[in-house]
């Protein structure tokens, strides 16, 4: 093997109005070498990548490919180099086939398009990633979606693929899969860049990383020798506490009830929720791990009252039915949501914070006699703002300005004040960095503490085990059983996410 | 009735549902590519008094319809910068456009109010148009109805088999993924909107040349609403937009007959009767909310512009 790099990025910098993406950011990464790319939301990462890939015009700098100084101005350049890159948010089309989707996307680099569903099979077959070329995207899992995005990589002649956080979602399993491929590649010569925030993934494939942070690079290291508290600690920057353990609850005074609930899939887009039980009691969190699209919207839809059922019996707080109750009903019997989207659901974009908060607040005082008390809102608002240190200007920036994470910890503070009996939640923490992390699953724990029932659904393993007293996996639009956190080691939990329960039950109840 | 009669409804059936079937098939590929054109009623009567114009200055038939696409394409570029590159909201800038053709359009054809042409002669292939019943809806027709059927055809195999049929339902379905891919989503849409307009102006000048042939003011009498609603209820399919404009040709084909036999209920309420029945046919055929959603071009109406 030579000496020249397969890869050097030297100085980039790209400039949004009101932000710098990427100062001056260095990279090298050498033949065959799985190189890790961290840092937290907002460090960079995806803007150096679009860099790379030629969706993204540098301000400044050079790009280095097999030592040579190369221009990239598209993606096709790109691809033509033999840089091939799998996006975190899939770019296909779910209305096109697998064989369509990838036509489209390589263009004339497809090749014939008579033999192309053959040299898929043919490519899926030797990385073990099986595929069928003229499905639908819209009938595929996540992790088939992502087997096509890899695949399309491979069938050019590639030499250094992209990955931008590809494990976020993937069951364990698939995950191991993934990696399986990822080493085969690598012997090949095929040099991989793996963008990732999850530090045990890239310790066990990555030789070598760099760290970003606030759009410059804030260290180098080998991750295999290298701890992953001290790799959080150049991600994160010092003054953010990362560690902690948190104390399990085990409480039995059920609060939420659910018992048998089913519901039709509305669509072929819809899961369709099959006998699911489960009991949230008071002071405790219930975690629901599981890949998205499995019923988890469903799920939450029927429990918030997105959803209702005139005729079923199924879903219960303390000894009512609420399966007929409006979301309003609801949310007067002391129940909270927070839902995934958070634009949307979670708030309206174009309303300011302060209508915001009292769109789901305004029981509480804010209301006189029809007449909005604005002081009392405005109040609350500063408080929700202050409280949860929620980044913004004042409390009448639109909902839509604020990054993700901080219109997440506004939506959190605004209805953990409202001190709920009952909180359901979405994806608490997702895309919100370490240190806004650390203070909404913080929050989420004292109001455990004071005695709400807690239901939290995530695709972030991480966190229910960090947070969840009792967790279970919903596969499928079926609930697995539930344990104790402490009681679930992490393969079966990855087990159970890929339907592994219903085997387990069926060869029960045929033996019973 | 007799058999000349119902070979004498189809022909016309056919006739006229074919500007209807026109100024449809240009519509949904732009909305394919995620733009919604309301302006297509002022794409028409632009054409329809363009064509007319040239038509009645030239004899030139070619030269009409190539001044109506061509009028129709003027129209839909200022439609294009307003919405595509100044990013206004597609709905408010397609009605303005609808405004501004229909008044333009009573303001160049004053002069020519009343002015007639001799129509678009038909061409008869021997021996097929003699079949019963059908031969001469299908075989004895003008260029134009051939014309359409060809551009069915070729719209169809476009999305089916071609990779720029691909590119338009990518940009329609999610333009930030196309263009992350490389694909030139502002190009195709361009296209996608001059191609809507070329085809509406055919279609008005197919009516104003053709079809009756002269110009009056509003001739279109809503042929591009009924075109915009018929894409939608043929849920952006290319066979069920051309049953639609059929049956609405039919049905007011229908109507003039029902009138003709003296059956005694207002004319105002016959009229009603193509659109009617066009639009309930098509609600029931699209029932399937799953279905369309495979063909419902997701990003629809939404501004878009590439971020860099």
């Amino acid at each position: 093997m030579n000496n020249v790099k397969r890869l050097q990025m030297q100085g980039i910098s790209k400039s949004y109005p009101g932000c710098k993406a990427n100062d001056n950011i260095s990279l090298e990464i050498g033949h065959g070498e799985i190189h890790a790319l961290l840092g937290e939301n907002g460090a960079g990462k995806s803007t150096l990548m679009k860099v790379l890939y030629g969706v993204v015009k540098p301000d400044q700098g050079v790009i280095l490919f097999n030592g040579e100084a190369v221009e990239i101005n598209q993606p096709a350049d790109a691809r033509a180099l033999g840089i091939g890159m799998v996006f975190q948010h899939f770019s296909l089309f779910e209305t096109l086939t697998v064989k369509e989707n990838i036509e489209l996307a390589l263009g004339k680099q497809a090749g014939n398009s008579s033999t192309l569903a053959q040299r898929i099979r043919d490519i899926s077959h030797k990385y073990q990633m099986p595929l069928d070329p003229n499905r639908r995207v819209a009938t595929l899992s996540t992790g088939e979606r992502q087997r096509v995005e890899i695949v399309r990589c491979l069938l050019l002649d590639i030499q250094l693929l992209i990955l931008d956080e590809p494990t976020s979602v993937l069951t364990p399993q698939e995950v191991d899969a993934l990696f399986i491929t990822l080493k085969k590649l690598s012997d090949e010569g095929c040099s991989i860049l793996f963008i990732s925030h999850k530090l045990h993934e890239v310790a066990e494939i990555c030789s070598a990383a760099t760290i970003l942070r606030g759009g410059k690079v804030s260290g180098h290291c080998n991750p295999k020798q290298q701890t992953p508290d001290a790799m959080a600690r150049m991600m994160v920057g010092d003054g953010v506490e990362i560690n902690h353990q948190t104390r399990r609850t085990y409480t039995h005074s059920a609060y939420l009830k659910v018992t048998n609930l089913s519901k039709a899939a509305s669509s072929s887009f819809d899961i369709a929720l099959n006998n699911i039980s489960l009991t949230v009691n008071k002071g405790e969190i219930l975690g629901i791990a599981g890949v998205a699209g499995n019923g988890q919207e469903a799920l939450l839809k029927a429990l918030s009252g997105e959803t209702t059922d005139k005729t079923a019996q199924s879903i219960f707080i303390e000894q009512t039915c609420i399966n007929a109750l409006s979301p309003m009903q609801r949310r007067r019997m002391g129940v909270a949501f927070v839902p995934e989207e958070r634009l949307g659901r979670g708030a309206v974009p174009e309303m300011d914070l302060a209508e915001n908060a009292l769109l789901t607040s305004f029981d509480f005082g804010l209301v006189n006699k029809g007449f909005l008390q604005w002081r009392k809102v405005v109040a609350l608002t500063q408080n929700i703002i202050q409280k949860y240190k929620v980044k913004t200007p004042n409390t009448h920036t639109h909902a839509a300005s604020l990054s993700g994470g901080n219109l997440q910890k506004f939506i959190i503070g605004r209805e953990v004040e409202q001190q709920p009996k009952l909180l359901l939640m979405s994806h608490p923490t997702w895309g919100v960095d370490i240190g806004a992390q650390v203070a909404i699953h913080q929050a989420i724990l004292d109001l455990r503490d004071k005695g709400c029932a807690v239901l939290v659904i995530s695709e972030d393993l991480d966190e229910l085990y960090k947070i969840s007293d009792r967790l279970c996996a919903i596969c499928d639009g079926q609930l697995s059983p539930i344990l104790p956190t402490d009681d679930l080691a992490l393969p079966q939990l990855g087990r159970w996410m890929a339907g592994d329960f219903m085997t387990e039950q069926q060869n029960r109840e045929e033996a019973a | 009735m007799d058999i000349d009669l119902i070979t004498n409804i189809l022909y016309a059936a056919i006739r006229t549902g074919t500007p209807l079937l026109l100024v449809a098939l240009g519509e949904m590929i732009c909305e394919k590519s995620g733009v919604l054109n309301l302006g297509q009623e002022g794409m028409m009567l632009l054409g329809a008094v363009a064509g007319f114009i040239a038509v009645y200055h030239t004899d030139s038939f070619m030269l009409g319809f190539v001044i109506a696409a061509l009028s129709g394409v003027l129209a839909s570029l200022i439609f294009a910068f307003v919405a595509l590159n100044l990013n206004a909201t597609q709905v408010a800038t397609g009605l303005a456009l609808t405004i501004f053709g229909t008044g333009l359009s009573a303001f160049i054809g004053s002069d020519y109010e009343g002015k007639t042409i001799e129509a678009l002669p038909t061409i008869g292939f021997e021996i097929l148009q003699n079949i019963p019943l059908i031969g001469k809806a299908l075989f004895a027709q003008d260029a134009m109805v051939y014309f359409s059927w060809f551009m069915v055809i070729g719209c169809y195999i476009f999305f089916r088999a071609h990779r720029a049929g691909l590119a338009v339902r990518a940009a329609g379905e999610n333009p930030d993924v196309g263009s992350n891919l490389g694909l030139p989503v502002m190009k195709i849409r361009y296209l996608a909107v001059m191609f809507g307009g070329a085809m509406a102006g055919l279609a008005g000048g197919y009516l104003s040349i053709a079809y009756t042939p002269l110009w009056t003011e509003n001739m279109t009498a809503g042929k591009g609403w009924i075109a915009l609603a018929l894409v939608v209820f043929a849920s952006w399919r290319i066979e069920r937009v051309m049953l639609g404009a059929y049956l609405f040709g039919f049905a007011s084909i229908m109507h003039l007959f029902a009138q003709g036999l003296g059956i005694s209920i207002s004319s105002n309420l016959l009229a009603i009767l193509p659109y009617a029945a066009t639009l309930i046919v098509l609600v029931v055929l699209s029932r399937n909310s799953e279905k369309l959603k495979l063909f419902e071009p997701v990003a629809l109406g939404k501004p878009w512009h590439k971020t860099r």
